[in-house]
Formats: C-alpha cells, structure tokens, sequence
C-alpha cells in the first residue's frame, strides 16, 4: 500500500497528491510515469511524475478527474493509501548539459510533468524559457514553481483573463519572432496542443520533443495497447517514450486511439447513476 | 474386466451454455471416475510416460495411490516433483508430453494423467490441506526471482524447500504471470486455483514483491551487490506482442492478444463496469493465429458477447499449434475456423474503426524449418472479412528491460536471454534464466520444468560459494 502524504486541491478538479513510494522516489527522473490503481476493481492509470523527493521518499502525482477512475483517485484523502503504485515507467527525459536554449511548454495539467523537465534543463546549465497554457487565470498551475526554476516564464490564457490572450503558440510565435534562437522545444499537454505546437516549430525546424499518454494497461510493453506511428515504425509508448520526436508522430493516429473507450465509459457511468449504487456524481 | 481403449470422459459444461460464460469448461472426475480411470493404468515394469514429463512427476506411482483410493498419498506424490498440480492437471499440453509415451496411446487412449493429476490437486484443494511453513536457518542465503509465472514459481518453490529465503519480485500487481493475466478464466481459475497454488508458496514463506519491475525499480546488479542476494533467476516471459506488421493494424478494434487478454483475465473486464477497465469485441471478431493463445482469445470474445468469431491461421488444421482439446473445445462452442487463410491488412473507415479484415487464401508447399508445410499466396485470391475487433495472436517475444539493464549478461539477436539448457546459467556469474524468456514463448510445463532445473543448479553455485 502507497500512503498518501500530502493532497492540495490546484485547481477545481486538479489535485496534486504526494505519495509514499521510497523505492520509486530514489530511481525517478524527470519524463519518467507510474501506474496506479486504487483499489481491487480499479483501472491502472498511467501518471507522469511531476516531482520526485529521493529524502523524502515521496513522488508527486498531478491528475485532472476527467473519468471514474480519477474521480475516485480525487476522492482519496491525506493519510489514504493507494493499492498499488508502481514505476518508474518509461525513459527519462534527454537532458544534455550545455548552453542550450529550451522552450518548455505546459499546457493544462501538462504544466505537471514539464516542471521537472524544465528544472533539469535549467540544472544542466540550459536557458529555459517556459510557456504555460491554461483556459483562463483561474485553472492555471504551478505557477510560483515554474518561475523558480525558469529564466523567464510567458503565460497564455485561452480567454485573455492572466497574460497573453491566446494559446501556447501564441507565445511562442512571439519568442521565434522576436529572434532568440531556439534550440529545443519541450511540449507537453492535450494532444492538439501538441500538435499545434509540432507544425509551429516544424518550419523553423526546431527539434520539438513531446511526451503522449496514450491508453495503456501494464506499463512495460506488455500490451502493446500504447501503440503509436512514429515515423515509419510503430513504437510502444510505455517503453519506447513516452517522450518522442514530434515532428515524427501520427497524431491523427494518435487522437484517433484516444477514443477507443469514450463511448462504453459513458454508457458505464449513465449506467451507474440510474441504479444508484457505486459512486453518484457530485 | 476388459480393458477400455478410452479415457473416462470428464464432465463438461454444455457448449452452447458454456460459451456465454466465465465458469470452467471442464469439471474434473469424481472419486469414483478417478479410481477408475486409474485402474486403466497397466503399471509398466518400465513406464514410458515420466520421460515425457518436463518436471518428472513419479507418474505410476501417483496414480497407484488414487488406486489405492489414498489421494492424499495421490497429492504429496506429485507436489514431491511440481509445485502447481492443479495448474498442470488443466493447461499442460499432456498429449505431447506424458500421454504421448504411455503405453495405452499405442493401441487407443493412453491414461488420463492430466485428468488424474487434476483430480487429485482439486481434492487436495477442496480439503484445505494445511501448508506446513518451512523454518528457515537465521543465515539463510537469499534468492531473488525476477516474474512471478510459472517458471519463477516452480523454482521458488524448488529453493525453499532446499533452505532458501526466496523474494520474488513481479512487475505486475498480481502473482502468477500468464496464469493470471494469460490463460482465461474459463480454462483456468484465478481465485480457485491460480491465487490458492501461489498462497499456498507464500504460506511456505516465498515473498512476492508486486509493482516490482526489475530494471526500472532495481537491477539485478543492485540486488546482488547491495541488497544481499546470493542468485537471481530471471523468468520475465514472453511478454512483448507481435503484430503482423500490415496495414492498419493501429486502427482502433484491433488489439495484441496480450492486451486483450490482459483486460479479460487481469483487470477483469468482463465485469465492467464493477471493474473499472473497460474492453471492446463488437459482433464480429478475428483472431489472427492458431495457437493457444489465439483459442483462448477467441473463447474470450465468444464470451464477452461476440455473435461471430473467426480464427484466421495461415497454415492448415494439421498445423495448428493448438492443445488439440483447445481447438476442439472452441469447435464445440461454435468459432468458425477459416484455416488456409492470410490477413493482408486491416481496413478501416473514415474515424479510424476496424471495418474489415482483408486476406488471401494459401496453399500448403514443401514443408519448412519447422517441419510444418510452408504457406503459399493463392495470387488474387483476396477476399474480406466484415469484423469489428481483430486480435493479433501470432506469438509473443522477449521483454527487454531485465536484459537491457544487466552488463554482463548475453542475449540472442532476437533479444531471448543465453542459458545454460540444463542450468540455467547465464553469460553472467550468479545470474540463471528459465522459461520463455530463454526459449521464446512455449508452454507453462517446460517453464516450470526450467525453473526447477535452474533451482538445483542455483543450489549447486551457493553451495559452491559457501566452500
């Protein structure tokens, strides 16, 4: 059992839990997930790690409850265990040293998993600049954190309310505008942020790396369910990335798996509502 | 009494019922079955069925016992050689093996030693035998096994019981490997028999470590030089789909048998949404393959309320590698077979769905490496399959992880890790392997029969290094 330590609501249905998993917290890196499941029935949800404490022992989990399984995850409180808890899954993130400069890019609850990515490019002696996307000023994340670990940090609102009115892309058109150079991009978010973020940098040839969270169950290439078109092959997510070359990655292909499931879920939780046993929605 | 040339039947679930649900297919015998049965076996001055035993089961001298109506004396006669009797008695492939030697096979229907040894195992279980723990010396060595299937199993259960203080550390969050996320529920228990053979290796005091994956969490390094383990023993399996590398297999409804399987069987998908994770078979689904693997998918489909379910194999029905009682069973339930048959590509429509499984029909030429008659292309003899979920079945290859993250220890070019055929030892000093992690993917007994092996020579090297 996984006890949590520490849980603080971010944003209304954004939760950042710290867990108790010393063996996990001293091989974590950055761009690295887990895989939790909350109880005997629940589902095994992939995670990126959005921080590690290797004193502590504890590693950071940011989640959005999106579906049953994170609404149940969200229900959990401060001295709770989780069932099962197991990483570190995937590989780290490339993290060269040297005197680079990076735009990170965290869009929604992506903002989670950059953060350690940025921090680790900042330790290695890189210039980061980080762009943090978020609907509006409300629901935005990490901010304090982000700027401690960044040489600057641009911020974007989709309805204007907090920085630039506009997306992530927005932002960053303005930093290729303004004529700093830029030697890697690192994105990760929604997939069409991704994407958006891909075919900005793809004309400037910029390297873009972007890290997916494709549906998954075992987490170590067991499956294959995390299958994704990067250039010419088929890579497995879970073992291969998750963080890839974007301008490589079939995104439709990839969008497309995403709604493998979306149809029977919500018939499953219609389901639940109306005999009124398991969870009710709140 | 005259002797029969047939097996006692074993009563079955009715096919047409059977295929809706999740319930065991087979029934097993009742005592007085089983003594019968048992009283087929001549008793050979020199038997010929333990030599085709992966594990040396004192075959003769087991079924004596249920003879002799003594079927606790049945149970401690076979666990004196095989750690999960009631895993073998159901999925060995017992006519390529023990049955095949018998005597009786020459002329009709050898013993039903599978049956026998099921029997037996079930009694046992059904009693609640008490599981004696072994005391352990205060400096015990320490074994590490890396995959809690039946090859890392059976070899725990081996070490222990030499004196060992055996951890286990499984990457998923069950004990059992492909027993439990593998091997459906139909044909193999997991509460019944899968969960109570492992509790009964815990009760001996085997710890299993779940959530545990070696080389990411550890590595067998570490183990050994900071965690105190005098040996390790890789059993990680054949854990990696194949695909058939073909158009659209990235379509949404097709799956790796691997996933599909793992939905079923592991996370329980059958019962969503009580179990949270979701699986989808549509009315018409295609299992590429034709080994066990690909009947039990098939089944599995049948059962999660698919209306037409094929089995797509390339080769013919002589060919299949299918347990002849697996190819039989899913006949019976009504799996319409299109052997001879090869997918091509997987066709979708415009949102990215499986709509169709387009093939060629085959011929069979001069045989080939594997001795079986070598498929040929019909040339324009495509034709399509309307399905709504296509299953890849076609095998499973090595995981990397252990491997990738072990200096010193060698693997073949296809990445299956360099042992020792009676050992188990590997390139590295300290280090064994065993099961399908060494030979590719192959059947739960010579798994077993491997961890077994490597056991004993694990024993030898710390016996060596004690002096």
């Amino acid at each position: 059992m996984f006890k949590i330590l520490k849980k603080q609501v971010l944003s209304p249905g954004v939760i950042l839990m710290d867990v108790e998993a010393p063996r996990i917290a001293k091989k974590a890196e950055p761009g690295q997930f887990i895989i939790l499941r909350v109880d005997e029935e629940g589902e095994r949800i992939p995670l990126t790690i959005a921080d590690f404490n290797r004193e502590k022992g504890t590693i950071t989990i940011i989640f959005q409850e999106v579906g049953a399984s994170t609404q149940l995850l969200g229900e959990m409180n401060e001295g709770d265990s989780i069932l099962d808890f197991v990483g570190p899954l995937g590989k780290k993130s490339h993290i060269e040293s040297g005197k680079k400069t990076v735009v990170c890019i965290g869009g929604g609850i992506g903002v989670a998993p950059v953060y350690p990515i940025a921090r680790g490019m900042k330790e290695a002696g890189n210039t980061v600049i980080s762009i943090m996307g978020a609907k509006s000023k409300d629901i935005l994340i990490l901010e304090d954190e982000m700027k401690a670990v960044n040489d600057e940090v641009l911020i974007t609102t989709d309805d204007g309310s907090y920085g630039i009115k506009g997306f992530v892309t927005t932002a960053l058109q303005q930093i290729i505008d303004r004529g700093t150079k830029i030697d890697e991009v690192v994105a990760i978010g929604p997939v069409v942020m991704m994407r958006s973020v891909v075919e900005a940098t793809r004309p400037y040839g910029i390297y873009t790396v972007v890290s997916l969270n494709p549906i998954m169950v075992d987490g170590t290439g067991m499956c294959g369910g995390c299958r994704v078109q990067v250039g010419d092959e088929t890579k497995f997510a879970c073992v291969d990335g998750p963080e890839f070359d974007g301008h490589k990655v079939d995104f439709k292909g990839l969008m497309s798996r995403q709604r493998m499931y979306k149809d029977v879920e919500a018939e499953a939780k219609n389901h639940v509502c109306h005999i009124g046993i398991g969870k009710v929605d709140k | 009494m005259a002797l029969s040339l047939e097996k006692h039947k074993m009563p079955e679930q009715d096919p047409k019922v059977r295929a809706r649900n999740f319930d065991e297919v087979a029934l097993g015998y009742d005592e007085e079955t089983a003594v019968a049965e048992a009283n087929r076996c001549l008793n050979c001055k020199v038997p010929q069925c333990r030599q085709g035993c992966p594990v040396q089961v004192d075959i003769p001298a087991f079924i004596a016992k249920i003879k002799d109506r003594d079927f606790d004396g049945a149970i401690d006669k076979i666990k004196e050689a095989n750690a999960l009797p009631a895993v073998c008695g159901r999925v060995c492939p017992q006519e390529n093996q023990c049955e095949k030697y018998c005597v009786l096979a020459k002329r009709g229907e050898s013993v039903g030693i599978g049956r026998l040894e099921r029997f037996a195992a079930d009694y046992s279980m059904a009693k609640g035998g008490e599981t004696k723990p072994i005391v352990y010396a205060k400096d015990a060595q320490k074994v590490a096994i890396i995959g809690a299937g039946p090859a890392g199993l059976s070899a725990a259960g081996e070490l222990s019981k030499k004196g060992y203080k055996v951890t286990i550390f499984e990457a998923l969050h069950t004990a059992g490997g492909v027993l439990s996320y593998g091997i459906p529920e139909f044909r193999l228990p997991k509460d019944k028999i899968v969960k109570a053979e492992i509790d009964n290796l815990k009760k001996i005091g085997v710890d299993i470590e779940v959530n545990s994956v070696a080389g990411k969490l550890f590595t067998v390094d570490e183990l050994m030089k900071e965690e105190g383990f005098g040996a390790v023993f890789v059993a990680t399996g054949a854990g990696l789909p194949r695909f058939m590398n073909i158009p659209g297999e990235n379509l949404n409804g097709v799956y790796s048998a691997n996933e599909f399987l793992t939905r079923c069987n592991l996370m329980k998908a059958y019962e969503f949404p009580k179990h949270a994770t979701p699986i989808r078979v549509g009315k018409n689904v295609a299992v590429i393959g034709g080994g066990n693997v690909a009947m039990d998918s098939a089944r599995t489909s049948l059962r999660l309320g698919a209306e037409h379910v094929y089995i797509v194999y390339r080769r013919g029905e002589e060919e299949l590698p299918a347990r002849r009682e697996e190819v039989h069973h899913a006949k019976e339930e009504g799996i319409d077979f299109r052997l001879l048959n090869n997918p091509v590509e997987v066709l979708g429509d415009d949102q990215g769905w499986v709509k169709q499984l387009r093939c060629v029909k085959m011929e069979l030429g001069a045989p080939d490496a594997s001795g079986r008659r070598r498929p040929i292309e019909v040339s324009g003899s495509e034709f399509n399959i309307e399905v709504d979920t296509v299953i890849v079945a076609i095998g499973q290859g090595p995981n990397p992880i252990v491997a990738s993250t072990t200096p010193g220890m060698d693997t073949t070019k296809h990445g299956n890790i360099i042992a020792d055929d009676e050992t188990g030892a590997t390139t590295k000093p300290g280090v064994f392997a065993g099961g399908d992690i060494v030979t590719g993917a192959a059947t739960v007994i010579l798994a077993m029969g491997a961890g077994k092996k490597a056991a004993a020579a694990i024993d030898e090297y710390l016996r060596k290094k004690r002096g």
